[in-house]
């Protein structure tokens, strides 16, 4: 398999993890910590090693990940203090456990072989290099091993509990009132997401993994209000994410890992004005409709209530609007024959009958 | 737009010489109207309740008068001018919920802040305006709490500070959200003297108020409304059982879904008037 | 010579040093006022945005103009923040996207995307990039007196106008509606609070960097509020505490080889959080935790009383 290859499989294979896990994140209202698990899972990973001196999968994967498991559990504690606002608590932890990581890592850089630049943005052009050899036998590419096992781990996750994650992330209450428990599902998923982030942190680094976990479910989500293909789009976003990178990278000479941030924001950006149901021009002239007709039924709502009739000249007075506004809502309400013009320029409505 | 108001007026005769006129306001969010081709006036020197259903749009009417939400169509005026032109004459206490009560500061900062609109941009309130506020902590009966952090005040106390501020402007008009939410049986009647107290100085007060029972007592005049004005005037002739079934049992939107005017009835809400009944 | 004798000496006579501590000390001064700000109105992690969306700018003026200087380098990083800001409004006005998704995307986006123009920078052998990275993790060290008086300029600025608003922006914060109701403008002092932020997070980048300067602006805030019942207290203090975190940071990694100041900062600056929540009176964790205990043992004496009495009545 060329270099090319198994670096844009490995990207594929860290967008659809991401893009799983993170499709929750998002309907949960828990983007920002998804962010902050990927920042202070770097002090995990520098700890594991600097403890253990191992960069074997596992124990990364169990050891950071507790770190990412403790940045919840520290954000929760110090939101229940009530010193603290909700969004300011996140602000505290994770740049304090982020800072204390980059400090490790330039303080004792002969022990933990991990340099700032693979923290910002990965090394997944050396993803091929790494072999998995087990018993003497080379088994391929240890990133597709470690990526593939946690993807399907995802997929299990998912699979196993999806009605539970569903209820519980629509219905908080009622799922706590049959039985669920809320708190273990959150803490589940927030397992599923610091060990994805740990794994995926060779390939995007610790920062971009939070391009991976968020920007595919928000641009989902603009997609489509139907769960389960909501779920696949997003995988299937963070996948292709990683192919278009890898040739954006490729032509621009720049990283991959950025060049992926990239090109899910490009679909984003995409979603976000023409997504056919809630894009940014289907919502501006469904808006502009709906508010021509909401001026047009209060029109004749309060000539219907005036047996009188109201004058036109008084009437965008009256309203103070605009004389095109009152001249465009009359003409529509006579088209429908809701409204009568006399001679004098009355306003009335015709009878109901 | 001044003569279209007053053209207005004719046909829908107010009640006095009014402190607000309200004419043909129509208040929408995301084209969903929350206040629909409503005529209004208030009545000077007079203590106005506004009542109506949760969504009836009470809380808005006082924001519109204020010019704190778009207006879709109509418009407000107080003491026959622009609001801008009265503004120091216009006390507004905000419902007690909507403030971050973990702000550092102390309660008689907070009642200094009712000073703020008189001094003006980029002036520090003085001495005398220290003095006002102290005096008007007294009157609410929170002398003792002016160096209290504002977190650390009861429901009932806070709501005593809010008052305090709105007594600082100085104003000849009370707008008030639902003053009595979250206040313990004291400071209710405290606050219902001072209002009285404030009314029988020749001010007006309006406020929204949810606890139908209380109405009579409280207020000279009742606003009833839902979405659409449903009665207004002297509780005595306005405050009835028919006038409160259409208030709690009326369409709540005048616009259906399709965009069409609906007659369909909402039954909803009817627990307060039974309550009443009883 | 003792090491703080050493230092002393060493902040009279090595220049490179005094604009360390000079530069660390304007900007803790002024991301802790207008942190505050931002912490009380709930707006502490639109900086985490504008910061990390300031990169992309910083690049691409670079890749226009080639230039080294900070300033032209930081505005195109204020410009860019200003975009990734924009952004964030627009997609959380016109999109059923949440604010905290949409900071994420905004955030992670715009610095996916400089890294991918810093990695082009690097790539492309100019010899005079090596200065970009400073960006990111915030190099004490390659601040000239030109960039302090920068910085104390902007400073000034921004300070000025929190001194001449205070009063204003105050009454905005705390109560939106009612200050609407005196004629203040909440929409315009927010504008005026958020170009002010801007301001506060350029002047923070070269030191401290894009990913950990909202630490700068979160961090001496929390912390200030938990020592202060007035506004002002709180803006004076947690002026001082980023005033301090800086000082601390920047000395401590300029004396040590490859430290960077970015991550030093913000650990000065999250121990005083840390004390400060654990140890404040009244509000801290272990004052209610005391007076918790001291309630219970007191509500435990008085039923151990009644009982007593109970007791010897029969």
């Amino acid at each position: 398999m060329s270099a090319p290859t198994i670096i844009m499989i490995t990207g594929a294979l860290v967008g659809a993890s991401c893009g799983l896990v993170g499709a929750f994140l998002v309907l949960r209202r828990l983007a920002l910590m998804g962010d902050a698990i990927s920042h202070s899972v770097l002090l995990g990973i520098v700890l594991v090693f600097a403890i253990f001196g191992t960069r074997a999968p596992l124990p990364m994967t169990i050891g950071a990940g507790a770190i990412g498991l403790l940045t919840v559990a520290l954000v929760a504690w110090i939101q229940r203090t009530g010193l603290v606002k909700e969004d300011a608590a996140i602000g505290l932890v994770f740049p304090f456990l982020f800072a204390l990581g980059v400090f490790m890592i330039s303080r004792f850089p002969t022990t933990v072989h991990i340099d700032v630049d693979a923290v910002l943005f990965g090394e997944i052009a050396y993803v091929p290099l790494y072999r998995l050899e087990l018993f003497g036998r080379d088994l391929g590419v240890q990133a597709f091993w470690t990526l593939g096992t946690m993807f399907v781990i995802n997929l299990a996750f998912v699979g196993l509990l999806y009605k539970e994650l569903k209820l519980s992330t629509f219905d908080a209450g009622f799922a706590a009132a049959v039985g669920m428990s809320p708190v273990l599902l959150h803490y589940l998923l927030m397992s599923a997401v610091s060990a994805t982030t740990v794994v995926a942190f060779d390939a995007v680094g610790a920062v971009l993994v939070v391009a991976m976990l968020i920007v595919p479910a928000a641009t989902a989500q603009l997609l489509t209000r139907n769960m389960p293909v909501f779920l696949g789009l997003s995988m299937a976003l963070g996948a292709s994410s990683a192919v278009i990178g890898y040739y954006l990278a490729r032509a621009i000479d720049g990283s991959v890992a950025g060049a992926m941030a990239t090109v899910l924001g490009l679909m984003f950006l995409t979603a976000f004005l023409l997504s056919p149901t809630q894009g940014l021009v289907a919502l501006v002239s469904r808006r502009k409709r709906q508010r021509q007709d909401f001026l047009r039924e209060l029109l004749v709502a309060h000539v219907a209530a005036k047996p009188d009739g109201v004058p036109v000249t008084s009437l965008h007075e009256d309203f103070g609007w605009a004389r095109a506004t009152t001249a465009r809502a009359i003409r529509e309400a006579r088209d429908q024959q809701r409204l009568r013009l006399d001679d004098a320029g009355v306003l009335t409505a015709p009878d109901p009958a | 737009m001044t003569q279209a108001t007053l053209t207005n007026v004719q046909t829908v005769p107010p009640l006095a010489k009014s402190v607000i006129e309200v004419r043909d306001l129509t208040v929408a969010y995301n084209e969903s109207p929350v206040l629909w081709d409503l005529d209004l006036d208030i009545e000077p020197g007079k203590a106005t309740a506004i009542v109506g259903p949760n969504g009836a749009g009470k809380s808005t009417l006082l924001k519109a008068i204020l010019g704190l939400v778009p207006i879709a169509a109509g418009a407000t005026r107080v003491y026959g001018a622009h609001l801008d032109t009265v503004r120091n004459r216009v006390a507004y206490i905000p419902q007690r919920g909507t403030v971050d009560w973990d702000f550092p500061t102390t309660a008689l900062d907070v009642v200094t802040m009712g000073r703020y609109g008189r001094i003006g941009w980029f002036r520090r309130p003085g001495k005398a305006d220290r003095a006002i506020a102290e005096e008007c902590l007294a009157k609410v009966g929170m002398s003792g709490f002016a160096k209290r952090q504002i977190s650390q005040l009861s429901g009932g106390q806070q709501q005593r500070v809010f008052l305090a501020r709105a007594l600082a402007q100085e104003a000849d008009l009370y707008l008030m959200d639902e003053p009595f939410v979250g206040v313990d049986a004291v400071t209710e009647r405290a606050i219902v003297e001072l209002l009285h107290a404030v009314r029988d100085a020749g001010n007006t007060v309006v406020a929204v108020h949810h606890d139908l029972e209380s109405v009579p007592a409280y207020f000279d005049n009742v606003v009833l409304l839902n979405v659409r004005l449903v009665a207004a005037g002297p509780v005595a002739s306005v405050f009835t059982e028919e006038n409160l079934r259409r208030t709690y049992h009326a369409p709540a939107n005048p616009i259906g879904a399709d965009g069409t005017t609906t007659t369909v009835r909402a039954g909803s809400e009817m627990a307060p008037v039974k309550a009443m009944l009883r | 010579m003792t090491p703080l004798a050493q230092l002393s000496l060493d902040i009279t006579w090595d220049a490179t040093l005094r604009n360390v501590i000079l530069g660390s000390m304007i900007l803790g001064l002024t991301s802790g006022v207008l942190g505050t700000f931002a912490v009380l109105r709930r707006q502490s992690l639109i900086g985490d945005a504008l910061a990390h969306a300031a990169l992309p700018g910083i690049c691409i003026m670079f890749m226009i103009t080639g230039t080294r200087s900070s300033e032209l380098l930081l505005l195109g990083g204020a410009l860019s923040g200003l975009v990734g800001t924009l952004v964030l409004l627009a997609v959380t006005r016109w999109s059923f996207v949440k604010q905290e998704t949409a900071l994420g995307l905004v955030l992670s986006v715009f610095f996916g995307f400089g890294i991918l123009l810093l990695t082009r920078i690097q790539h492309s052998g100019n010899s005079a990039q090596s200065g970009l990275d400073r960006f990111i993790f915030g190099q004490a060290a390659t601040i000239l007196p030109r960039d302090v008086a920068v910085m104390g300029i902007v400073a000034a600025v921004a300070i000025g106008v929190v001194i001449l608003l205070f009063k204003e922006l105050k009454v905005v914060t705390f109560d939106p509606a009612f200050a609407a109701s005196i004629g203040m403008r909440p929409d315009l002092l927010g504008v005026v609070l958020a170009g002010l932020l801007v301001l506060a997070v350029m002047i923070g980048l070269q030191t401290v960097g894009v990913i950990l300067m909202v630490s700068l602006l979160i961090a001496p805030a929390v912390a200030a509020r938990q020592w202060t019942t007035s506004l002002a207290g709180m803006v004076i203090l947690s002026g001082i505490f980023g005033m301090a975190s800086g000082v601390a940071g920047s000395v401590i990694s300029s004396l040590v080889d490859r430290l960077p100041t970015g991550p030093m900062i913000v650990i000065a600056a999250s121990i005083i959080v840390i004390f400060s929540l654990l140890l404040a009176p009244q509000r801290g964790v272990l004052a209610t935790y005391r007076v918790r205990r001291s309630r219970a043992r007191r509500f435990r004496a008085e039923l151990a009383l009644t009982d007593h009495h109970g007791v010897s009545r029969t």
